[in-house]
């Protein structure tokens, strides 16, 4: 809501006071002023009123006539020979009109500087303006002529023309609807001065007429009051004055006509959205009803809309003449020649409103006023005053009739403990501060037993509704700033969730070892998913209704067209060597839950089952954490050559994870797109497939633009959360010394290590303490499709220390175990394997 | 050897002559002296210690003396060898430490050589900050409770007295999810975590909420679609908006640094009532740029304020929506932006890098706890 400050001034002595502070006190009392702009701040005289003393047209080379003129601008301003010589490009002026001159010196909106200057071969001594040169409209058809005045040539068009003006910006909340009104600002700013209200709705109205009109009202809950007042022999061609269309403008609406103005202005004044009918062209009764079915009505922007059930409708005899509160129609609107005129002032149900204006897409200065509520008891004064202007300065007469019709309401009351707003605020608030709050916002109220009150809102506050209202605006009116500052005692707590501290601990240790966290969005596209191949349940399947992008519509389903998206962007802007990661939800849909959400009333708790149904409504969304690496590991130096990425580092941030969650991951081969079939590892937990880790496919680095070898690796981190917790249990540390043994073993390239040193551990029994694959070679020694796996074997006792004949049956042990699937000594049984590391 | 030397023999063997001695003792301290390392010392040892020495020689006469010479002689000798011991002790401290130095010097490498052979990484800043924030609500008891992503709209706006057609629910353009009837959308607020904590908690509640959420913004400096949260929510028995206001200066104290107070304003949020938007002090000119040009102060334009959320005392409507009677309970929330509050306290000017992943951007803030 703009807010000129004269227009303010009109109903509240503001002292004398900027703008500035003025907003700083209506955002203290809760108003959000946005900003006070400074209309025509940069404006400089001198810029006087003139007449025009005489002209010469004269014809220029370029096709264009200019007049050589010359202005009276009063004797303060004008030079020797008794005016100016101005040369004017405009034509819509005679001699003897009275003109705004900027003389040279002054500064125009914009910053236009105006100079003495030679131009069309005479030196223009100042220009002639027009509206738009001034910043009062848009008008540039012509220089503005202004309509004959008293006032002596000379004058300062600025002060004459009010070219200078603040003009408060308030962005309303939806509670606050009056305040979309110069009658609500104004009320806020008197009590927040403390200084008078004069109310712009105190119109004296004449008591009974008879009815101005036949209305009918069919829905009292949609349509709680309509009013209509009637002229007659209005002159279409009557201009809007000045001060109005500039009011009007100022407040951000476009000035169209007197008729038009006028019914803006009353609504800008009072919030009370007006509409004009041409009386003429109405036929029958006003019926004020519910559409019915497939009823069409073509609206003042001129589109042709249909009505839906429940919007509510003005009609008369002819069908549609309105979408009520929201826009009117055209078949009845005012034209350029129409005299007669009825004027409309209605109050209509918010909600009501709000769905047709939504439904519609017909967001309109009218529907914004009544969703938030408009005064219920305003429509008579609204009419009456719209009626006093168009009668004022259209030359119109008023008709003597008035038709109200209206529900019977009981304005609703509010029972308040007068202790309630100082056990809210937490300060001491007397009876009587709530008791002059509460007439400072003008309601009502008479007292209760037990220091309660019965509280009537004013007409004008539909959002005050209950004692939490009140308590608002009593401590609004006292001030928050005086509100002490005291730490609430919580009871003792838990901490973090079990969840939540490991989750920390899963960054730190990623952070640790070198890769760098990511948070992506979650929208796919339909495009990365098919290049990734992601065909299970990893292809989103959720969709956004009104996405940003109508390429990315899809909620992810997988991190890693994400991750890979951050790693591609990466490596694009020269980070060569990327490795990051990130952890989030995935979004599953749920197969077979079609059906809506449910959404059980609210002025109750709803029952356990009714908030379970709308649990288990909401989608399943795993937690997954996801990594990506490119280029190498680690970096060539003067120690040497670089180490590119390769699968395995992918395979070792699972292990990371699992490690800082404290479970154990098992790994299979796998295959799955996006990975490399040769080089996916599948990671199992408890025998439960919880996600993969490798090189990707080059195909699909290829397609996303990635470089060779890049890896990456999904967990459902979930998954292994749910396992997580059980307290560690304290190992037993044997003080007896170790035995090492290492064997190299021979077996067919393709068995997995994993599997042979499962069956080396096997076959080893208790006495071993750790089984490590050393070394992997494969080549003419051991021949083709063969491959030797060296291990180093520890074994070690609880109770004693090993003798050699017990090591060695141990070793035989293992061996044993390796034979069994097929995991041979390396150079025959008996010969020990080379020496490896420990 | 000679034999025992039962009756005395008042000629003392020539070895144990004091001369004699004294010469062994000097010739081996002036050996020792001169030993130039460890090898050298060694042999010096063997000839003047060792068991073929003179004075271990001289040594073993002592035998053959007539017992009342025994203890004279002994002395003397027993001397010579200790001074000799001692000072082959002492010199060979000293060599030790030579050779221990010089090895050390041929060791020494250019500590100034890079070691940057392993990547570094980083978590990300808005991680940091919300773990910051979580700690300091841990510290106080309270708890962090979180929820889903994809939300009904029950939980997001119903609940929390947003009724369908009210002119609230356009003050957040909502994502939603398959259609606008299913009833799901990308929850706008992590307000929907407080409802599901008051539905399954009884009071007294003290939990922060951050989070996720989403609206339909597009991205440029300041708006990102996507963006954090962090909400706070207390319900006790005679909680008020001291409790509110306390809360939220030592929340500012703690992120924008001590004396940092806040600064409430009323305004309109359906689920509270009374409402406040809440500014803190600025933390850079903590007030002095106001209405003085000589101290500008661009992280709050001059403000002496900057705005940081909302927060009110919980709605009844929504306490009774949740089963929570106002009569005997009262509550309040307050939530603020992550990124913005990322953004004000570490210089961050664009929403890009937070939202882009570039490891150039992320990196610095892997010092961040």
């Amino acid at each position: 809501m703009r807010i000129p400050m004269s227009w303010l001034r009109e109903y509240v002595d503001v002292p004398e006071a900027s703008a500035r502070e003025i907003a700083e006190r209506l955002i203290a009392a809760g108003l959000e002023v946005e900003t006070v702009e400074q209309v025509g701040a940069e404006i400089v005289g001198p810029i006087v009123i003139g007449r025009v003393l005489e002209f010469v047209e004269e014809a220029q080379s370029n096709g264009k006539t200019i007049r050589w003129c010359r202005v009276d601008v009063g004797s303060e301003h004008n030079d020797a020979d008794g005016g100016r010589g101005i040369v004017c490009g405009a034509l819509n002026f005679a001699v003897g009109d009275v003109v705004v001159v900027c003389l040279p010196g002054s500064t125009l909106p914009g910053g236009f500087e105006i100079a003495a200057r030679k131009t069309y071969g005479h030196v223009s001594d100042g220009m002639i303006c027009s509206n738009r040169e001034l910043g009062l409209s848009d008008e540039h058809a012509g220089i503005l002529v202004l309509p004959a005045t008293s006032a002596p040539l000379g004058t300062d068009a600025i002060a004459f023309l009010e070219l200078r003006e603040d003009v408060l910006d308030i962005a309303v909340t939806p509670d606050r609807g009056y305040a979309l009104s110069v009658r609500g600002v104004a009320r806020e700013v008197a009590t927040a001065y403390g200084v008078a209200f004069r109310d712009p709705a105190a119109v004296s109205l004449s008591k009974e007429l008879a009815p101005d009109w036949p209305v009918e009202v069919a829905d009292l809950a949609g349509c709680t009051r309509f009013v209509t007042r009637s002229v007659t022999g209005f002159d279409p061609s009557a201009p809007s004055p000045r001060w109005l269309s500039r009011r009007v403008t100022l407040a951000g609406i476009r000035s169209i006509s007197l008729a038009v103005d006028i019914t803006n202005y009353v609504m800008l004044e009072l919030g009370q959205p007006l509409h004009a009918y041409d009386r003429a062209l109405l036929s029958g009764p006003i019926v004020v009803r519910r559409a019915r079915a497939g009823e069409t009505i073509t609206t003042l922007d001129d589109s042709k809309r249909t009505a839906v059930a429940d919007d509510l409708l003005i009609t008369d005899d002819s069908g549609p003449i309105g979408l009520a509160g929201v826009m009117g129609g055209a078949s009845t609107e005012i034209r350029s020649s129409s005299t007669e005129i009825l004027i409309e002032a209605a109050h209509f149900d918010a909600v009501s409103i709000a769905r047709t204006a939504r439904r519609q897409k017909l967001p309109s200065e009218a529907s914004r006023r009544f969703e938030r509520g408009v005064d219920s008891q305003v429509q008579e004064a609204a009419a009456e005053r719209a009626i006093e202007l168009l009668v004022e300065l259209g030359g119109a007469t008023a008709l003597a009739g008035r038709t109200v019709a209206s529900a019977p309401v009981d304005p609703p009351t509010i029972e308040l403990d007068l202790g309630l707003p100082q056990r809210l605020v937490g300060m001491p608030i007397s009876g009587e501060t709530v008791r002059s709050s509460l007439t400072a916002i003008g309601a009502g109220f008479a007292d209760l037993p037990g220091d309660r009150l019965v509280v009537t809102p004013p007409s004008w506050r539909p959002d005050l509704r209950m004692a939490a209202d009140l308590v608002e605006e009593v401590a609004r009116l006292v001030g928050y700033e005086q509100i002490p500052s005291l730490l609430p005692k919580a009871p003792g707590g838990r901490g973090l969730t079990l969840s939540q501290r490991i989750r920390s601990r899963v960054g730190r240790e990623l952070a640790g070892a070198g890769f760098v966290e990511v948070l992506n969005y979650p929208f796919v596209s339909v495009e990365i998913q098919e290049q990734l191949g992601l065909a299970d349940e990893r292809f989103a399947t959720l969709r956004l209704a009104n996405p940003m992008s109508e390429e990315e519509p899809y909620l992810r389903a997988s991190l890693l067209p994400g991750v890979l998206t951050a790693l591609r962007r990466n490596v694009g802007r020269g980070n060569s060597d990327s490795a990051i990661f990130e952890s989030g939800l995935v979004f599953r849909s749920d197969p077979g839950e079609d059906a809506a959400a449910p959404r059980p009333a609210v002025d109750a708790r709803p029952t356990d089952a009714q908030i379970a149904a709308v649990v288990a409504a909401v989608p399943p969304q795993p937690r997954h954490i996801a990594v990506a690496l490119a280029g190498n590991r680690e970096a060539r130096g003067w120690w040497g050559a670089e180490r590119q990425v390769e699968w395995g580092d992918a395979v070792a941030a699972a292990y990371i994870v699992a490690h800082a969650v404290g479970v154990t991951l098992e790994v299979t081969a796998g295959d799955l797109a996006p990975w490399h079939p040769g080089r996916c590892a599948a990671l199992l937990l408890d025998g439960q497939l919880v996600g993969h880790a490798g090189e990707l496919h080059p195909r699909a680095l290829e397609d996303l633009g990635l470089p060779p070898r890049s890896a990456a690796m999904e967990l459902d981190l979930d998954a292994l959360l749910a396992r997580a917790g059980d307290p560690v249990r304290a190992p037993s540390v044997s003080p007896y010394p170790v035995a090492k043994e290492d064997v190299a073993l021979v077996v067919p390239i393709g068995v997995p290590a994993s599997k042979v040193a499962a069956a080396l551990a096997h076959g080893a029994g208790a006495v071993l303490e750790s089984v490590r694959l050393f070394d992997v070679y494969e080549g003419e020694q051991v021949g083709p499709g063969l491959r030797s796996l060296a291990f180093a074997l520890r074994f070690r006792a609880a109770d004693h220390t090993l003798e050699p004949g017990e090591v060695l049956a141990a070793r035989e042990a293992a061996l044993a175990g390796a034979a069994q699937i097929g995991a041979l000594l390396r150079g025959g049984a008996g010969e020990a394997a080379g020496s490896g590391g420990n | 050897m000679s034999a025992p030397n039962k009756s005395f023999d008042p000629v003392e063997p020539a070895a144990l002559a004091a001369s004699t001695l004294e010469a062994a003792r000097v010739d081996a301290l002036s050996a020792i002296a001169g030993a130039r390392d460890l090898a050298e010392l060694k042999e010096v040892r063997l000839a003047h210690a060792g068991d073929r020495s003179p004075l271990a020689l001289a040594n073993r006469e002592i035998g053959a003396l007539p017992p009342a010479a025994k203890a004279e002689a002994g002395k003397r000798v027993g001397e010579a060898r200790n001074a000799v011991r001692v000072a082959l002790e002492e010199r060979s401290v000293v060599l030790e430490a030579e050779r221990d130095a010089l090895m050390l010097a041929a060791e020494t490498v250019d500590v100034t050589l890079p070691w940057d052979r392993s990547p570094i990484g980083a978590r990300h800043p808005l991680t940091t900050i919300q773990e910051r924030i979580q700690d300091v609500f841990v510290a106080l008891g309270w708890e962090v409770a979180e929820g889903p992503e994809v939300e009904a709209e029950w939980f997001n706006f119903d609940a929390l007295n947003i009724p369908p057609d009210h002119p609230a629910r356009e003050m957040t353009d909502t994502f939603f999810v398959t259609s606008p009837d299913s009833g799901l959308v990308l929850r706008t607020h992590t307000s929907p975590v407080q409802v599901r904590t008051m539905l399954t908690r009884k009071p007294p509640i003290y939990v922060i909420c951050p989070g996720r959420t989403f609206r339909t913004d597009e991205l440029d400096a300041t708006h990102s679609p996507v963006f954090g949260q962090v909400e706070g929510l207390v319900i006790d028995r005679g909680i008020t908006m001291a409790h509110l206001k306390g809360t939220l200066d030592h929340f500012a104290a703690s992120i924008f640094g001590e004396g940092i107070a806040t600064r409430l304003r009323p305004s309109y949020f359906p689920f509270t009532e009374p409402s406040a938007e809440m500014d803190f002090q600025c933390f850079v000119c903590r007030g002095e740029s106001i209405g003085n040009p000589d101290k500008a102060c661009r992280t709050c334009g001059s403000e002496g304020w900057i705005e940081w959320g909302g927060c009110g005392l919980v709605n009844p409507r929504v306490l009774i929506a949740c089963g929570i009677d106002p009569d005997e309970y009262s509550g309040f929330a307050f939530g603020m932006g992550l990124e913005r509050t990322l953004m004000l306290r570490h210089g961050v000017s664009d929403m890009h890098d937070l939202v882009e992943g570039d490891i150039r951007f992320t990196l610095p803030f892997g010092t961040e706890v």
